[in-house]
């Protein structure tokens, strides 16, 4: 999708005061971080479940290579195929180029946010393949002309009201505001859809070195419908999704659902190995894996390969309150939220992303529950010395900090600096307490009143006491 | 080409080239030995308390089970859910349990054996095996048990005998490789209730894209 | 009780915003030391933490900083401050060295010695001799850093258990950041703002006529808004309560006395 990540500031600004949006973004709370906390505290392993899934990834990640290359060779010994892409660009015409081998014109596809990184659809479109969103909030989406805004709850923005409305709209049925009745449409819809696909494309949650398959895991069941009807099964997917085994991959499986929506295990867990057997009566004849790379490799052994721990539960993003003050699309790309402030800069540049590490009060939230501990905060402050560094943080921002370091660093100098400042806002305040406004200090003022100093400074009276 | 260069770029991250025969080895020793890793106490019980959480997990996952003395019960009880449900048709598996069973004796369902099509209202497949963990059941492709079965279908009834409940998912893989002699089946399911989604208003509703009903036939063996 | 029969020497991490703002914190927690049997010092060479630099990617300031602040604490069995984000903060300083430099090692040492005020006194001193009294209903604020990155959770409730006359009320959402952030709450205003209105939404549903909390920004910023709203709440720093200090009108509350001490 188009990059707006340098909107951040207007697009959040805008989403705070979106009464729809404030509403939709209201159910979100209820929703997961409370049925996270009720899933979590029903399995007392939960926290030595976490600590053994953030070695278990770090153990992958220093064979990151070797793991690769044994899921591709099993893949093969089961008849299927994997194809190496390291941009967008060479994965979304690998995949093109499947589809018009097996002369596709209509691919269903399930939820995916790694072709929704590489732009998958509107490729497609614009080479005559017309991708057909199967899972609900995607579906949904497509028809409104929209993208999701959270990893696994892409329709999180939009309300009964919008559904029912595009629905109406789509669909030429009578209007309905029954959520039940709208599934079913949308249910009756596909249908067809799924039936008639030459190709399905799947993303994948994990990828098995032993055994060569990719797993997904979904509520609604279409992602099956998906990967079973149609000839050719494709997985878009990406190389750290790569696990050693059933057993490595049930680790993250049984942390996965309950950190994501809090239940004790999705609906459907499905694993694909190669294309049908012989004998088989369904299944694709064709199965292909296309490994997206997209600056992942080049994460490894910087300080961001923790962020290459990530299994996209969605955890952090349902529990910052940023996100859940301005929603997923304030953040004007593909990931949201604190993993999105992570990945962003590294997949669209830290010039066009810079806005989002910023956008954190470092409030710790999401990494206390983070399935695979991943350092979130600190991996957002790397962006920020990154971009000092390169002298990308703003200017106001990079004198404020010079001029403050200035003082801070000669202890003289601040004592002088914070007793005359203190001063300042005494007379500022007057015999009120507080202020009311202070010039050039409007981000603070304009919302709340800057409560004045008590008394003279710590140090000053500290100093007089002691000596009277 | 593009192999070679994320492969480059992880080594170069990694600070080392290709890695040596013996880091390779250590990984294919790690594959092979399928270690499990911690497996939580609830999946860890007598096998008669598998049983019962297994129930108790699937129902609360909002599947129904319903418990069978004997296999031959299983057309009976299709037949008197299906008639319940205004359903006249089940379409089946061909695995060897289910041919065995008489069908006869409920002359007004038709039942065939094939893969699923758009419009079927109900199938019936075989569980190989169920996990207690979490109300789960496992199922594979193969010849006789097509995967469309468990997904097309507005119903599903799904055949599971009290001897194939296991407690963790390691004991039903382990049951997998045992039966397949390590290699995996096209599809391999996990199934944990009926289909839902929540995408609307965070609400949940019930029957997706998949089964709006899952019927768990336990069998007493 | 610890053990030691010699006072423990502690020196005094004012923090920069008690400094300017709010020098009774400083001197109730002073106060507070020296009922636990501690001879407190503050030493005239720190000034902030650093996390403004810290937190805006300044690694060089931040480092330049962490030495002073490393050598201005030399000597002390321990550091004690009112704020669980700046004793935080002095937890981060061996991350900014690299292995085999020595003030790695120095920052090690620092933050082994480093502890925010209800912790020091609860974890380490083992102290619960609180005699002081307040009358009302609070509800507490549990300030992101002091909660997540220093375990600050139960202390301040054990030892405002003490207080005799007070009721403590939870409030709803008492983890969630108040949209303080230090240099967040200006560079992303509008957020900040939505966030401590959820959050004095919140102190306002819990019935509580008195907000407490173990931060002078989060406090400062919370104060601001529930002023600004017309609230009639009053917040303090729990130390305040904890010393029995709270003669002075509440945080953001009145009238002063140019110059003259409080």
């Amino acid at each position: 999708m188009e990059i707006h990540s340098p909107e951040f500031k207007e697009k959040s600004r805008i989403a705070l005061h979106d009464v729809n949006l404030q509403k939709a973004l209201s159910n979100l709370k209820a929703g997961f971080p409370v049925k996270r906390s009720t899933a979590v505290a029903r399995m007392p392993e939960f926290e030595q479940l976490r600590d053994e899934a953030t070695a278990l990834k770090n153990h992958i990640l220093e064979n990151l290579d070797i793991y690769l290359e044994q899921f591709e060779a099993n893949v093969i010994k089961n008849g299927g195929h994997v194809h190496w892409c390291r941009t967008p660009d060479d994965a979304c015409k690998k995949i093109l180029e499947i589809c018009k081998d097996v002369d596709s014109k209509t691919v269903t596809k399930g939820k995916s946010m790694v072709s929704e990184e590489i732009n998958l659809n509107d490729y497609l479109q614009k080479n005559g393949v017309e991708p057909i969103e199967t899972d609900l909030g995607e579906y949904i989406l497509q028809l409104r002309g929209d993208h999701p805004s959270h990893i696994i709850a892409p329709a999180i923005h939009l309300n009964l009201e919008d559904v029912s409305e595009i629905f109406h709209e789509k669909h030429k049925r009578p209007k309905s505001s029954d959520p039940a009745v709208l599934m079913q449409e949308a249910r009756e819809m596909l249908r067809e859809k799924f039936a008639g696909a030459d190709v399905g494309i799947t993303g994948a949650n994990f990828l098995v070195a032993e055994t060569g398959s990719t797993i997904i895991v979904t509520n609604e069941g279409n992602g099956d419908l998906t990967q079973t009807l149609p000839k050719t099964h494709i997985v878009v997917t990406s190389i750290e999704k790569v696990v050693p085994t059933l057993e490595d991959m049930t680790l993250f499986l049984r942390l996965l659902a309950r950190s994501a929506t809090g239940q004790e295990f999705t609906v459907y867990n499905t694993l694909s190995t190669g294309p049908r057997r012989t004998g088989d009566q369904d299944g694709p004849e064709n199965f292909h894996v296309v490994l997206v790379d997209n600056g992942r490799s080049e994460m490894v052994g910087t300080e961001f390969q923790e962020m290459l721990r990530c299994i996209r539960c969605s955890a952090c993003m349902n529990h910052c309150p940023v996100y859940g003050a301005v929603g997923g699309h304030s953040y004007g790309w593909v990931y949201p939220g604190p993993m999105g402030s992570v990945l962003t800069p590294q997949m669209i540049g830290i010039e066009q992303a810079g806005l989002l590490p910023n956008a954190s009060t470092f409030c710790g939230k999401c990494e206390s529950v983070c399935p695979v501990r991943i350092p979130l905060p600190k991996l957002m402050r790397h962006w920020r010395e990154d971009e000092f560094s390169k002298h990308l943080s703003p200017k106001a921002v990079r004198w404020g900090i010079g001029g403050w370091a200035f003082f801070a660093k000669r202890p003289g100098l601040y004592r002088l600096l914070s007793t005359s400042s203190n001063l300042f806002l005494r007379v500022m305040a007057g015999k009120k307490g507080r202020i009311k406004k202070i010039p050039m200090a409007g981000g603070w003022t304009d919302w709340r009143d800057m409560p004045a100093p008590s008394g003279k400074t710590f140090m000053s009276q500290y100093k007089s006491r002691k000596q009277s | 080409m593009s192999k070679a260069e994320i492969l480059g770029n992880i080594r170069h991250g990694l600070k080392r080239g290709e890695a040596s025969q013996e880091q390779k080895q250590a990984v294919i020793n790690r594959i092979n030995a399928h270690t499990r890793n911690l497996v939580p106490q609830r999946a860890q019980l007598p096998h008669e308390e598998q049983v019962a959480l297994f129930i108790a997990m699937a129902t609360e996952a909002a599947a129904e089970v319903y418990q069978l003395e004997s296999i031959n019960e299983v057309p009976q009880i299709c037949a008197n859910w299906l008639k319940e449900h205004n359903i006249s048709s089940l379409v089946t598996a061909s695995d060897a349990s289910i041919l065995a069973l008489d069908w006869n004796s409920v002359s007004d369902l038709s039942c065939e054996q094939r893969v699923a099509q758009v419009g079927d209202a109900a199938s019936l497949t075989s569980s190989f095996a169920g996990i207690a963990e979490t109300g789960t059941l496992m199922l594979h492709s193969g010849k006789d048990s097509p995967t469309t079965l468990n997904f097309l279908p507005d119903n599903h009834f799904v055949i599971l005998k009290r001897s194939d409940i296991v407690g963790p998912y390691e004991d039903a893989w382990q049951r997998l490789r045992d039966k397949t002699q390590g290699d995996l089946p096209r599809t391999v399911n996990m199934i944990t209730g009926p289909s839902r989604s929540a995408d609307i208003e965070q609400k949940l509703q019930m029957g997706a894209h998949g089964p709006k009903d899952l019927i768990i036939l336990l069998i007493n063996d | 009780m610890h053990a030691s029969k010699k006072p423990m020497k502690v020196g005094l991490f004012v923090t920069c915003l008690v400094d300017m703002f709010r020098p009774s914190i400083g001197f109730a927690t002073i106060k507070l030391l020296e009922s636990a049997g501690c001879e407190v010092s503050v030493p005239e060479t720190q000034t902030c933490c650093g996390q403004p630099a810290f937190n805006s990617g300044d690694k060089k300031t931040t480092q330049q900083i962490a030495r002073q602040t490393i050598e201005a604490f030399d000597g002390y069995e321990y550091v004690v401050g009112p704020s669980g984000s700046c004793i935080g903060m002095l937890h981060h300083y061996a991350d900014l060295f690299d292995n085999n430099d020595p003030w790695r090692a120095r920052a090690e040492n620092l933050k082994n010695r480093a502890f925010e005020i209800t912790s020091f006194l609860t974890d380490v001193m083992d102290f619960d001799s609180i005699l002081s009294s307040y009358e009302g209903k609070v509800t507490y604020h549990d300030s992101c850093a002091g909660l997540r990155e220093l375990g600050v959770k139960q202390q301040p409730r054990k030892l405002l258990a003490k207080v005799a006359n007070l009721s403590l009320t939870e409030m709803e959402d008492a983890e969630t950041c108040c949209g303080f952030g230090g240099t967040f709450c200006v560079k992303y205003p509008e957020i900040s703002n939505r966030m401590v209105e959820n959050k004095s939404a919140n102190v306002e549903l819990s019935g509580a006529t008195t907000l407490l909390g173990g931060d002078l920004g989060c406090l400062l910023n919370m104060a601001g808004k529930l002023k600004r709203q017309g609230h009639n709440i009053e917040t303090r720093h729990i130390v305040e309560v904890l010393a029995g200090m709270t003669d002075e009108p509440a945080i953001g509350e009145a009238a002063y006395e140019l110059g003259q001490p409080a």
